[in-house]
């Protein structure tokens, strides 16, 4: 069986994406300058992106039904695609001011996209572990880049040793529920009874192989010294791509799978809840903001397991109705990758060489020295916190009411205690930047310059956050299309 | 199409223009920002007198309405509306927004700029949340609302700053993340935000909510509110916030944020939830109460004249509960207006122990003393307002307080009984502390040489006097315009009580009526069914 034109039309961007990770390494010793490598990288993210939209213009299954096209598919590689664009946008001055190669980093940045929009577009389990793979090792070696910091590479070690053995999970999980239902595609699979142990049991290894992924507790401990070891681009990466996808990968197969929606509710309640309490606890007494989003990134993921729980206890009636509770997790995402980014990379471009100002005393006074700045992080802190006027607030506001209409009102209780737990911290920092003096070292370094490309990061994500904060209508009317659930 | 055209979304919109031409100021010219906040807060102010025109005397409903599509999934509109009520606590708001920044001409000269864009921000959350009718436009409005009160605490306030800010913002939140909840419990029942629609539904009988549900939705909104009243247990940040803020965050704290809380307990607990309300009437007005007295003993013994100030917004706000939730036409009456006259006269005496606090930089009243002899004016001030907060007839206190009381002693006389305490306890705090500051011997050398008020401090003074005065002379025409907008949330809470009393009177007036047919009369003239 020979790939038809069609087929690798419906996965055109990863194609591109890989095409460019393959183009950057081949041009990485002839091409002395740092900028051209830049500009290869934000063209092919952004080429690949166009890509996915010509992907989704000629929608469908390819592969004989490995891999789908469809608007859902189109969603997140729109997201992955942005992501990866903003990051080479963050990347480039990061990369200059630590020394860095720049390339490798761009090709690996590229490896990982193209895996993150296989998973995204997955429609059978062993793609969907190519896919994971494919950014799981790209976001191993990301994570260990800065190679001459210890904290680097203990951060790339624990991830890839607990990223192995949660793929090993993951993997093992295939192999039974391929044993039970006799196939891997997952619209075979939803026509399976259901019923057998072994299905069960093969689902659960596969939650919590994803649930590693996207820092679910009680398998989210590697997240704090990831994130805080990672160079912070990456860590932004991190935040907002690989967790996007896994996620997306994540609502296709306890969503379409009827075996799957009936006997997890309860898991991802209690998923939800406890990862919504160790994220928020977490981030209580941290003073490191790296560790500090890293927590918030937990809890986040914690709020986004709510709507899960919202879809499975939904989906048993069908799941026509469960739709505003697919969209919430659509939205959320979108939401949380914006604010994600943006705050990172003002996190990392504060920094400073070798990222010493990390600590959340480095931020004292920021709003003297640094008005635009600090306000700009207030903006992104307070669309955590879930307040109006930011597309964060829209994005818990769907989750809400995706709790609220499946009857979760317990669920929906605790995630408002935990929205207030989590006000605690967010409003930390900007008390620390606003109402605290400045140190007279940091009034002596003066400000921290801010090149083009974190400024056009800043700008497109504020923009981002602000507009779906008004305006959320394209984008909720978009994810809400029937045509997204493939069904 | 609806009439009225845009009055309601000028007024919300307007400031947050003055506050974007403020940011693009540049930052060292105090007096130019200065001049354009106030130019700003009295435009806004001039507009909302407007509103006077728009709300006709004796017309239900809700007026000037603007409703627009906003966002398609779940429906949410951009619905605007106002009425008696909430005309009169947007016209507070306008009001005490320029006395704010009039307040803070001298004593805020660090980030004057970012001061006088939080202050704008703040009257616009405030404004836009007693103008929505949109469930979820209310409560953007309401949380918007949050984050320049944070920082107008935070970064201008007093020592203790940060921690008051932070409190504040946590106890609010906790409240009104429940209420999220609760909306869009409602919105599931319902299918729609809109607030009158609902209302119509509820009426109609197309909307019936089980005991237990519509009792857990009742909480959902009511400690949200509860906490912003703040209503007894809930009250602790109060304190705190008050103390800690510049005068101006003080003024706008006491005098309106603080009027969210029971404006939202009559235009959204009572005519949503009146079953719920009527069962938990008893437990609120026992919290009422306990509020009134408990506020009030504790600013007798408050050390702080700024903290007294503090805990006698919680008695005088228990008043105004304790009128709510007595279910009675005239205490509801008499709700909106302590609601009003408690807004003037607590930002006055905000106002007073801010002036205060520029001479000595003190708020303990055993630092003052004899005060009277170096400042006289300010003491002649302070003097009026505490009578009108304590409730002198012809000053504004005395008629929200009287028909409180008078309408909650028809239906309950026994908690009249006990809230009337409260009137003489307030006396006695006030008179108090009065006494000890102002009178007797000159106890520090520094008092000697305190200035009196300046021409600036002397016509914000002034004003507030007059405001006071009128309001508690010409009270029927607040009143008046208020009638209809409160029988409407008692024909909702309680239509048949409305009727049975009607038919009583008719049938068989009372020996009570009898007596105070000359009450009777006077409460008719000031336009009170």
């Amino acid at each position: 069986m020979f790939a038809q034109a069609i087929d690798l039309h419906r996965v055109l961007p990863e194609l591109i994406w890989c095409a460019f990770g393959v183009l950057v390494m081949f041009l990485q010793p002839f091409v002395r300058s740092r900028r051209f490598f830049t500009f290869l990288a934000l063209l092919g993210s952004l080429a690949g992106t166009a890509g996915a939209a010509t992907a989704f213009l000629h929608g469908g299954p390819a592969f004989q039904g490995l891999v789908q096209s469809d608007s859902f598919t189109f969603f997140f590689r729109l997201l992955v695609g942005s992501v990866s664009f903003l990051v080479v946008l963050a990347a480039g001055p990061y990369l200059d001011r630590e020394k860095l190669p720049i390339a490798e980093f761009y090709a690996l940045l590229f490896f990982a996209t193209a895996g993150m929009g296989v998973l995204a577009s997955a429609q059978e389990l062993l793609t969907a572990f190519i896919g994971l793979e494919m950014s799981s090792i790209s976001s191993y070696v990301l994570a260990g880049y800065r190679r001459d910091s210890l904290r680097s590479s203990e951060s790339a070690m624990k991830y890839f040793l607990l990223g192995s053995f949660a793929t090993a999970f993951f993997l093992y999980g295939i192999a039974l529920v391929y044993g039970a239902t006799g196939t891997t595609l997952l619209d075979k699979m939803a026509l399976s009874d259901g019923t057998s142990t072994l299905l069960k049991l093969g689902l659960a290894l596969i939650l919590i192989g994803l649930g590693f992924k996207v820092a679910a507790a009680p398998f989210q401990v590697w997240t704090p010294d990831v994130y805080e070891g990672a160079p912070t681009p990456v860590t932004a990466l991190f935040s907002a791509g690989p967790k996007a996808a896994a996620f997306a990968l994540l609502l296709r197969i306890f969503a379409t799978v009827p075996a799957a929606t009936r006997y997890w509710f309860w898991a991802f309640w209690v998923l939800a809840v406890l990862t919504m309490f160790a994220g928020n606890l977490g981030a209580l007494v941290q003073t490191n903001m790296k560790r500090l989003l890293a927590y918030s990134s937990i809890a986040h993921a914690g709020y986004i397991l709510v709507a899960f729980a919202a879809v499975t206890s939904m989906a048993q009636g069908g799941s026509e109705e469960a739709a505003p509770a697919y969209a919430a997790v659509l939205f959320y995402l979108l939401s949380y990758a914006l604010v994600k980014l943006g705050a990172f990379t003002i996190v990392s471009q504060l920094g400073g060489t070798g990222e010493k100002n990390l600590s959340m005393d480095d931020y004292a006074g920021l709003s003297e020295r640094q008005p635009f700045v600090a306000a700009m992080l207030s903006i992104y802190l307070l669309s955590l916190l879930g307040l109006p006027v930011t597309a964060g607030f829209f994005g818990k506001f769907y989750i809400f009411k995706a709790a609220v209409n499946s009857h979760l009102i317990s669920l929906a209780v605790l995630m408002a205690i935990n929205s207030v737990i989590g006000a605690y911290y967010y409003l930390r920092v900007i008390v620390v930047m606003y109402m605290r003096e400045s140190s007279a070292e940091a009034v002596a370094a003066g400000p921290v310059p801010f090149p083009i490309g974190v400024n056009a990061v800043l700008l497109i994500t504020f923009v981002g956050t602000i507009l779906f904060g008004v305006y959320p209508n394209p984008v909720i009317n978009f994810i809400l299309r029937p045509s997204l659930l493939g069904h | 199409m609806l009439s009225g055209g845009h009055l309601l979304s000028v007024l919300i919109f307007f400031p947050v223009v003055g506050a974007a031409a403020l940011m693009m100021l540049r930052g060292d010219d105090d007096k130019f920002i200065r001049s354009i906040a106030m130019l700003v807060s009295v435009a806004e102010f001039l507009f909302s007198l407007l509103l006077l025109r728009g709300v006709p005397i004796g017309s239900s409903g809700y007026q000037l309405e603007e409703s627009a599509k906003w966002i398609t999934a779940p429906p949410i509109h951009y619905h605007l509306g106002v009425d008696g009520i909430s005309m009169f606590l947007v016209l507070l708001t306008t009001f005490l927004t320029p006395i704010s920044v009039w307040a803070s001409w001298q004593s805020i000269q660090h980030r004057a700029k970012e001061f006088f864009v939080m202050l704008l921000l703040l009257e616009v959350g405030v404004v836009g949340v007693f103008l929505s009718l949109d469930l979820f436009l209310f409560f953007l409005f309401w949380e918007l609302m949050l984050i320049p009160m944070a920082f107008l605490i935070g970064i201008w306030g007093h020592e203790r700053r940060v921690y008051a800010a932070v409190k504040f913002v946590l106890y609010t939140m906790t409240g009104s993340i429940l209420m999220l909840v609760g909306i869009i419990w409602l919105y599931n029942a319902t299918g729609t935000f809109d607030l009158p629609t609902i209302q119509q539904m509820l009426t109609n009988g197309q909307l019936v909510l089980g005991s237990r549900p519509e009792m857990l939705l009742f909480l959902a909104f009511f400690v949200a509110f509860a906490i912003k009243v703040p209503v007894f247990p809930l009250h602790t940040w109060l304190p705190d916030a008050h103390v800690e803020a510049p005068t101006a965050g003080s003024v706008m704290l006491a005098g309106v944020l603080l009027k969210l809380g029971t404006y939202g307990m009559m235009r959204f607990c009572l005519p949503l939830f009146p079953e719920a309300s009527h069962r938990a009437a008893r437990w609120v007005a026992v919290l009422a109460i306990i509020g009134i007295i408990y506020g009030a003993l504790v600013s007798m013994v408050q050390p702080n004249l700024k903290k007294l100030v503090a805990y006698s917004s919680v008695s005088h706000l228990g008043f105004v509960v304790l009128g709510i939730f007595a279910f009675h036409h005239i205490s509801m009456q008499g709700a909106v207006f302590q609601m009003l006259a408690h807004g003037v006269s607590t930002g006055a005496l905000f106002l007073l122990v801010g002036m205060l606090y520029d001479r000595r930089h003190t708020f303990e009243i055993s630092e003052f003393g004899g005060l009277s002899t170096p400042i006289p004016k300010l003491a002649a001030f302070f003097l009026f307002v505490a009578l009108s907060s304590l409730g002198l007839p012809l000053l504004n206190g005395f008629v929200g307080e009287f028909l409180i009381l008078l309408g909650t002693y028809q239906r309950h006389w026994g908690w009249a009984a006990w809230a009337a305490l409260g009137v003489i306890l307030s006396a006695c705090y006030l008179l108090w502390s009065y006494q000890r500051v102002f009178f007797g011997d000159i106890s520090s050398e520094k008092n000697r040489t305190l200035v009196d008020v300046s021409a600036r401090e002397h016509w914000i003074l002034a004003t507030m006097a007059v405001v006071i005065l009128w309001m508690g002379i010409a009270s029927p025409f607040i009143t008046r315009r208020t009638a209809a907008a409160t029988q409407t949330v008692m024909d909702q809470v309680e239509p048949q009580w409305a009727y049975e009393a009607a038919r009583r009177v008719q049938a068989k007036p009372q020996p009570k009526n009898v007596s105070s047919s000359a009450a009777q009369t006077r409460i008719e003239r000031l336009g009170i069914r």
